[in-house]
């Protein structure tokens, strides 16, 4: 294990408190370390409030079942959104900025102190508004709380503490590189993973002052300091904010699976170039994506729309069909060298499906991509949005992107955070082993089920749609398994919540001993660093089964994409 | 941190793999962008751009000019309008009524107006399944024809407080 040695000892200092990981020979600063487990251990409080409020909604759109009234239907609903789409996801996002910009750098955390403060006022922000939306009727205003719909004072504050918190612990991030570039702790380029999660922190900072650039002026407005506050500036604000929030999940995500994937197969990124290159991509260009929110607004032109729901020419896209590409082909070459390299998907057969980190890997790519990318891209095309604007759709994408791809990634990683950084054994692992399955499909249910009723024109945000007497009978059934997914994702989240949590809470602390949970003693990280470059050229270790995945990827696409224009074409003339 | 850290020189040709899904892969983001303008100028279903800026207090006496000129009966206290084709027609969003239901002519031009007056509501005709924001302040135009007959119903889909989900309009097409 000395080879994994870091070659730049530290410097004695009365401020470096650390302790070397036994695993990956990673020096873990303690500050970083208590960090990481408090960010993690809210995230899963707020993962564990937003699950359930997700189960008793499901269980209220499921026709059949109609659990909730109207109002705790709505109430519900807005805390669900928060503490999914706010709070689970950037605690999680936190730890990983404090893991990334120390651990993987060999670094020390720079500003303790600092990344308490953040962390304590997003603690106070998250728990307030949770307080806030269930016992303020007025404050039952979604996520996305539209002006002029007016909450309680308090709402609008605690989205101001929990964003500024989080301003806070992404600056610590930046901080923390800069003392470390000066210490020289590290040499070079900073690690592919770091690199994406610097685009996510970049992402974060702009994406939280317009957080504030939104909000703000609600909370004045609620306070009757200002009079009025335009409804369609709102907006424009709002998704300024709320849009971005999803592009630093995908960045953390995408970072996250270069990890998972090294660290579950041994991989070495084909080309750092090109893999960074794509993370550049978002940087520019993801956020204009905000105007895909906007797209059936008044007031605003066809061009501005078009320019900016493409995010000028798609380049956004183009960088996650990189990503898409990048992260299988350079397993197919990790496990290609390994002598896996029977015909066309042999790799892929041999993959370690038993291990958590991989099976969590595959599963959110897969429903990233096919599902989430795909009808993401589709129903952000400004004419095809007619469509799709507030129905079902709209959630039957975003699960597949936020739940499907970002919060499996994040689940999957949490279970190697836990020896490594909790230092507990990691219990239940034939549970662990199969989540990631469970969880997975059953968001693929919760997915198609969306997608399909909103086909069928059914709204999202509606405590009972068969009021309208509109909908076709077929939309039972398009609802019944989006409820039965529900359940069965609920199951998943159920069985990843009990893992965490009787691992953290029993058992002694103990160093860990390897990085595999299931799939043996071997160690992917060194393997990774045996990767010579005559392996990843050899013509037989060429990722030709991933070429072939891609070009699937990309007809699957275009049935998607160019059936809508066909839906489209046969509806009412409009303009 | 040989395990993590890429090698001194990275910046390396990408390979052939790599070079022809980056080509495949621009030409279709090429094309993603292109189908947009295309479909401006010659697809028949576009998003309606025409805005103007109304008061509440303006808007709502557009409607009820509007249901005064043209008002041919009424349905459980909601009065039924038919316009002639070409003109400009009037719908009004509040919390929770769409206001008035209208009758139009199948394959006939209508200048159709919808703002709200009071919190953001979602005009969602179904099951025609076209969907639009509508935003106080905003008066919203969209020309339409609607090319199939029957009873459509306007659904609102923006969450507009607890009764949301009762605001049910209607569209009739003879």
């Amino acid at each position: 294990m000395t080879a994994l040695a870091p070659t730049i000892p530290w410097k004695a200092s009365a401020k470096d408190d650390y302790r070397v990981c036994g695993v990956t020979t990673l020096k873990v600063d303690l500050h970083t370390e208590r960090l990481i487990i408090a960010n993690a251990v809210m995230a899963v409080v707020t993962l564990l409030l937003g699950g359930i409020a997700a189960l008793l909604i499901a269980l209220t759109r499921w026709q059949a079942i109609h659990l909730l009234d109207a109002t705790w239907f709505y109430r519900l609903l807005t805390l669900h959104g928060i503490d999914m789409l706010v709070a689970w996801i950037v605690f999680f996002e936190m730890a990983g900025l404090h893991f990334g910009s120390t651990v993987l750098l060999n670094a020390r955390h720079a500003a303790p102190k600092l990344a308490w403060f953040g962390f304590i006022l997003m603690v106070i922000g998250g728990l307030m508004v949770n307080v806030v939306v269930l016992f303020d009727t007025n404050s039952i205003v979604m996520f996305t709380a539209y002006v002029p719909m007016k909450a309680h004072p308090l709402f609008y504050l605690s989205y101001i503490l929990f964003a500024v918190g989080a301003l806070i612990a992404t600056i610590t991030f930046f901080i923390n590189i800069v003392v470390a570039k000066r210490e020289k702790r590290f040499e070079g380029s900073l690690p592919l993973a770091v690199f994406g999660l610097m685009t996510a922190a970049i992402l974060a900072v702009y994406t939280l002052l317009q957080g504030a650039i939104a909000i703000v002026p609600a909370l004045f407005w609620s306070l009757g300091w200002i009079a009025n506050y335009d409804p369609g500036i709102y907006r424009n604000f709002f998704w300024g904010f709320g849009h971005p929030a999803q592009q630093v999940n995908l960045a953390a995500m995408v970072a996250i699976w270069y990890m998972l994937a090294q660290m579950t197969t041994g991989i070495r990124p084909l080309n750092e170039k090109f893999s960074r290159l794509a993370f550049i991509l978002y940087l520019f260009f993801i956020n204009l994506g905000s105007a895909h929110h906007l797209l059936v607004d008044p007031g605003l032109s066809f061009a501005w729309k078009a320019v900016n729901t493409s995010y000028a020419m798609y380049l956004a896209v183009l960088g996650s069909m990189m990503h898409a590409f990048s992260i299988p082909a350079a397993i197919e070459v990790a496990q290609r060298a390994k002598g896996h390299n029977k015909g066309l998907f042999g790799w892929l057969r041999n993959a370690p499906w038993g291990e958590p980190g991989f099976g969590g890997l595959f599963m959110s790519m897969i429903i990233f991509g096919f599902i989430g990318g795909v009808t993401g891209v589709t129903i952000g095309t400004e004419q095809i949005n007619m469509l799709a604007h507030n129905t079902l759709r709209l959630p039957g994408h975003f699960h597949a992107t936020v739940v499907g791809g970002t919060t499996l990634a994040f689940m999957a990683f949490t279970y190697y955070v836990i020896p490594l950084i909790f230092r507990k054994e990691l219990k239940l692992k034939s549970w662990a082993k199969w989540q990631p399955y469970v969880f997975g499909g059953g968001t693929i249910l919760v997915s198609l089920g969306m997608i399909t009723s909103g086909l069928q024109g059914v709204a999202r945000r509606n405590w009972d749609i068969t009021f309208a007497g509109v909908v076709p009978g077929t939309v039972d059934l398009s609802l019944a398994i989006f409820g039965i997914g529900a359940l069965i994702a609920v199951v998943g989240g159920i069985m990843y919540i009990t893992i965490v949590l009787a691992s953290i809470l029993t058992g002694p602390r103990m160093e860990a001993g390897q990085l595999l949970l299931v799939g043996g003693t071997q160690n992917p990280l060194l393997e990774s660093t045996k990767l010579t470059d005559e392996q990843m050229e050899h013509p037989k270790n060429q990722p030709k089964g991933t070429l072939i995945i891609v070009f699937v990827f990309l007809v699957w696409f275009a049935v998607y994409y160019l059936s809508n224009w066909w839906l489209l074409g046969r509806t009412w003339f409009i303009r | 941190m040989k395990m993590l850290a890429p090698e001194k020189i990275w910046w390396k040709p990408f390979g052939r793999m790599e070079k022809n899904w980056l080509t495949v892969a621009f030409v279709w983001c090429v094309f993603l962008t292109v189908m947009m303008p295309l479909w401006y100028f010659y697809g028949k279903q576009n998003v309606p751009t025409e805005t103007y800026r109304v008061t509440r207090e303006q808007y709502a006496a557009k409607v009820n000019e509007f249901v005064t000129q043209y008002q041919v009966g009424d349905e459980n206290g909601i009065p039924v309008v038919a316009p002639p084709p070409g003109s400009d027609v009037f719908l009004r969003a509040s919390t929770w009524q769409w206001y008035p239901i209208l009758q139009l002519e199948k394959g006939q031009t209508y200048r159709l107006h919808i703002s709200s007056m009071d919190l953001q509501h979602g005009f969602s005709l179904q099951p025609v399944n076209i969907n639009l924001q509508v935003i106080p302040g905003y008066d919203y135009v969209a020309t339409i024809v609607p090319t199939s007959t029957g009873e459509f119903t306007i659904v609102c889909n923006e969450f507009c407080n607890l009764g949301h989900h009762t605001m049910v309009g209607k569209i009739i097409v003879k």
